[in-house]
């Protein structure tokens, strides 16, 4: 007996829906493992991962702390990526939108500020997104660079930009020498939702930008065009789309995305710069949107089991006394699993009896 | 004495789709056996059965009256089949030699391969010459490496998939006369092929399959054309009715001094091409693959800009730079070569394969916004108007057949009713009922006035709708010529060459200018 796979005829709708629910299952299942191996209860980790994160209302409100970032930035990916457009650097695009939208936030303190404040720092951190997204956009379509090396560069230089802004011109003099710059003014503050967490404005803008992104892809010729390119690129030549203009497109909207998520995050969470706001979001992000099946109401939902695995993260750290590379570990086991899974999508697996004479 | 081989009530299923339904077949040793029948009739499914690419799911083969199992291709080869398949599996960048070592399952010294080819292709009259990298080769010629390693190897039986799809007339004459000299060393030939005169002519028995199932047997030699597509189909198939006329309406496409370099490196360029096409005429445009017909069409649809606005003109106006919208939305529609991946995205639905060409000039978008309900609606027109027979209403593009397929893409472009259609293999690997739908379309669409361009490799195709022919060999286009009195003796010596500046003419020419500098 052997396995092998046949191409399918067309693929059932059942299995799109359950391909991503298998990788999460074998996750699970190896997530167990891993605790058994590490001298744990495999079910009370589990329960510690997985279930305690949603059990009060402040766990929740963290749970979508951890996923408005994840969700607004894979929103952005999943455009790329259905038009075959590999942005790896949404990491450097989020810390450019943080530095960019920072930068006015910081200009401006001390002095009088007023409401026109975070709507500025908001609109500023995504065109700093957008214009960083679009260096490798503009690299692959003038040179023919390969932009998963160039974009996935890029995040280095971000990152050491702010590490260098953060020690030099824009530290904080009264930090104690801390790599920080001072706290934003309340005008530069993204509004708490409730009392008692940490819940901000953020999250509903993520929302918002899940349904405008929908209907882009399934309701307008933009969203064809976006999807037609990483389909069948010949056909999209036949339809008289213009390829370099849309990677240039769907970079800058992935881009603008990223450099969203990172001034909310910046303004919204942790009320200044420091280096390190970011735990990898950027990077995390792509996992989201292929187990998010590169659809926007899926990356939602995908975003939303990444952040409780964060949070569970920081559970066992404290209850269990266990590394946070762990979580790390999770997040690449689950990306391999969903990226394996999509092969049942295609291909249908049988056992044959051997031809082996 | 038993027959060399004999396949008997063999079955295979795919799924519920059972493609072989109790096939019975024989052939003798030392005969061309024809094995005939339209797309999906089971063909392809039989003689990979025969050569162990798949395994039946019933019945048996039997090799000189002894039960044989075939669990690949090797085990076919040791016990005498060879195949020539349709699409050549040649290494590009290795010598003629080369490439029949590697098909050898010996461990012959290269030296003595090459040895043993030059005699064999001299035995057979397939000269070949044994140093050249295959990229430098012609079609006929790379059919040919297929041949001759399979000779190598002695088989007993040949079996030909399609063969003369990709040959000039004269070259089909050359591969014919091999036939018979295999023929007369009392080796079979199993001949699969659509083209019913050359069947008629080189094949002295004929099984026919129709939905899987045998439903005739006959000589050939004994049938006419027509008996045999009778047979094939199944009802009688209609012929076209077409009148074909000098032009004299006024020029709705015209095409001058183009010249483009080639866009990627294996490319052909354009030379110099210049034609006309008035209203309510079919032009062909004849050649064998790879003569620059895809570059022609890319310059024609606008997929790519010519250098010239006045290379290309649209009922006088000049659209050389213009893009393939703008080409639209004058009154031009197009159908490329490749059904699946180029006219259509295979795994997007019907309807948005309908938007693929039709957004910028069928009115399926508003404000950016698309509008499904049209499109869906132009579906059902398409799917009435030409037939087009599919399961739910809008399904996936790579759901449908290959004729159905075709229809709707064909369709899709002839509903709009353009002033010019380009269309490139109309018919390409199409049963002969859509053959015969789509090619009755084109004329009536001439006839209502429209200019339509039909680029395509097959003759019988052309001298039936066309009113002028022009041939296409290294990109260059000859002077088109008027169906009347045109043999296909004429067409075939331009499209092996003869007649075209000797610069092109020259063997490799035109592969060595390929070559990126």
């Amino acid at each position: 007996m052997r396995l092998i796979l046949e191409k399918r005829a067309e693929t059932p709708l059942a299995m799109t829906i359950a391909s991503p629910l298998i990788a999460v299952a074998l996750t699970l299942v190896s997530a167990a493992v891993i605790f058994l191996a590490m001298g744990q209860d495999p079910w009370a980790a589990l329960h510690v991962y997985f279930v305690a994160p949603l059990s009060d209302s402040w766990g929740l409100q963290e749970v979508a702390v951890k996923a408005t970032p994840l969700v607004l930035i894979s929103v952005g990916l999943a455009l790329c990526y259905r038009s075959n457009n590999w942005n790896i650097g949404a990491e450097g695009q989020f810390l450019v939108g943080a530095m960019a939208g920072g930068w006015l936030a910081l200009a401006t303190h001390g002095a009088p500020q007023g409401p026109w404040l975070l709507p500025s720092m908001l609109v500023v951190g995504a065109i700093g997104g957008a214009l960083f997204a679009l260096i490798p956009a503009v690299l692959k379509t003038r040179f023919g660079a390969n932009e998963i090396l160039t974009s996935l560069m890029l995040v280095y230089v971000a990152e050491l930009l702010l590490d260098w802004l953060v020690r030099g011109p824009w530290r904080d003099p009264q930090g104690f020498n801390m790599p920080v710059t001072v706290t934003f003014e309340p005008e530069a503050v993204v509004p708490l939702l409730l009392e008692g967490g940490r819940l901000n404005l953020g999250t509903p803008i993520a929302l918002l930008v899940v349904a405008i992104v929908a209907v882009l892809v399934g309701r307008t010729l933009k969203g064809f065009e976006i999807r037609l390119v990483g389909e069948a690129p010949r056909a999209a030549r036949f339809a008289g789309f213009d390829e370099r203009r849309l990677t240039w497109t769907v970079f800058a909207i992935s881009g603008a995305l990223a450099g969203l998520a990172g001034i909310l995050e910046a303004a919204g969470t942790v009320r200044m710069l420091q280096p390190g706001i970011s735990p990898g979001y950027g990077f995390t992000a792509i996992i989201v949107a292929f187990l998010g099946r590169l659809n926007p109401v899926g990356c939602l939902i995908a975003g939303v089991f990444l952040a409780i695995t964060f949070i569970g993260g920081e559970n066992a750290q404290i209850m269990l006394r266990m590394p946070l590379d762990v979580t790390r570990v999770f997040q690449g086991l689950l990306l391999f699993y969903v990226l394996a899974c999509d092969t049942l999508l295609l291909y249908r697996p049988r056992l044959v009896r051997s031809a082996a004479a | 004495m038993p027959p060399l081989i004999e396949a008997q009530q063999i079955v295979k299923r795919f799924g519920s789709l059972v493609a072989n339904d109790h096939v019975d077949l024989t052939v003798a040793a030392g005969e061309v056996h024809a094995l005939l029948g339209e797309n999906g009739a089971g063909k392809s499914t039989l003689v990979k059965m025969l050569y162990g690419l798949l395994q039946p799911d019933e019945g048996r083969i039997l090799w000189r009256g002894e039960k044989l199992v075939l669990n690949g291709p090797r085990d076919a080869r040791r016990a005498g089949i060879g195949m020539v398949f349709q699409h050549f599996s040649l290494f590009e960048a290795m010598t003629v030699a080369e490439n029949v070592a590697l098909a050898l399952d010996g461990e012959e010294p290269l030296p003595r391969i090459a040895a043993r080819l030059a005699e064999v292709s001299r035995a057979y009259g397939l000269p070949l010459e044994p140093r050249r990298e295959v990229w430098q080769l012609s079609v006929g010629e790379r059919q040919r490496i297929e041949i001759v390693r399979c000779l190598m190897q002695d088989p007993q039986l040949l079996i030909l998939d399609e063969p003369t799809s990709v040959l000039t007339p004269q070259e089909a004459e050359g591969l014919f006369a091999t036939l018979g000299k295999i023929r007369a060393e009392g080796r079979a030939v199993l001949y699969i092929s659509h083209k019913l005169e050359e069947v008629r002519r080189i094949c002295e028995a004929a099984t026919i399959l129709r939905g899987g199932k045998v439903v005739a047997r006959c000589d050939p030699r004994q049938e006419s054309a027509a008996s045999l597509a009778r047979m094939m189909v199944g009802t009688e198939v209609g012929s076209v009715r077409h009148d074909a006329a000098e032009p004299t309406g006024p020029v709705r496409l015209s095409v001058s001094a183009l010249s483009m370099p080639p866009a990627e490196a294996h490319g052909v360029a354009l030379k110099d091409i210049s034609l006309t096409l008035h209203r309510g005429e079919i032009l062909g445009i004849a050649g064998v693959a790879g003569n620059g017909q895809d570059e022609l069409f890319a310059a024609l649809s606008g997929e790519r800009l010519a250098p010239r606005a006045e290379s290309v003109a649209l009922d006088g106006t000049a659209v050389g730079r213009e893009d393939i919208n703008a080409r639209r939305r004058r009154g031009a529609a197009f159908v490329p070569e490749e059904r699946l991946g180029h006219a259509a995205a295979p795994r997007f639905s019907l309807s948005e394969n309908a938007l693929v060409s039709g957004h910028a000039a069928n009115g399926f978008v508003r404000g950016g916004f698309v509008e499904r309900g049209r499109m869906l609606g132009w579906v059902d027109a398409v799917t009435k108007a030409f037939d087009v027979r599919k399961g739910p209403r809008d399904p996936e593009a790579r759901a449908l057949s290959g004729g159905n397929l075709q229809k709707f893409v064909v369709g899709r472009e002839i509903l709009r009713k353009p002033a010019v259609l380009v269309v490139a293999q109309p018919t390409w690997g199409v049963d002969a009922g859509a053959a015969q739908l789509i090619r009755q379309a084109l004329v009536d669409l001439a006839k209502e006035g429209a200019a339509v361009l039909v680029i395509s490799q097959d003759l019988d195709e052309l001298l039936e709708i066309a009113d002028r022919i022009a041939v296409i060999f290294h990109g260059r286009l000859s002077q088109a010529m008027p169906v009347q009195g045109l043999t296909r003796e004429a067409l075939g010596l331009l499209m092996g060459g003869s007649g075209f500046p000797a610069d092109d003419a020259a063997p490799g020419a035109a592969a060595r200018e390929r070559e990126p500098a």
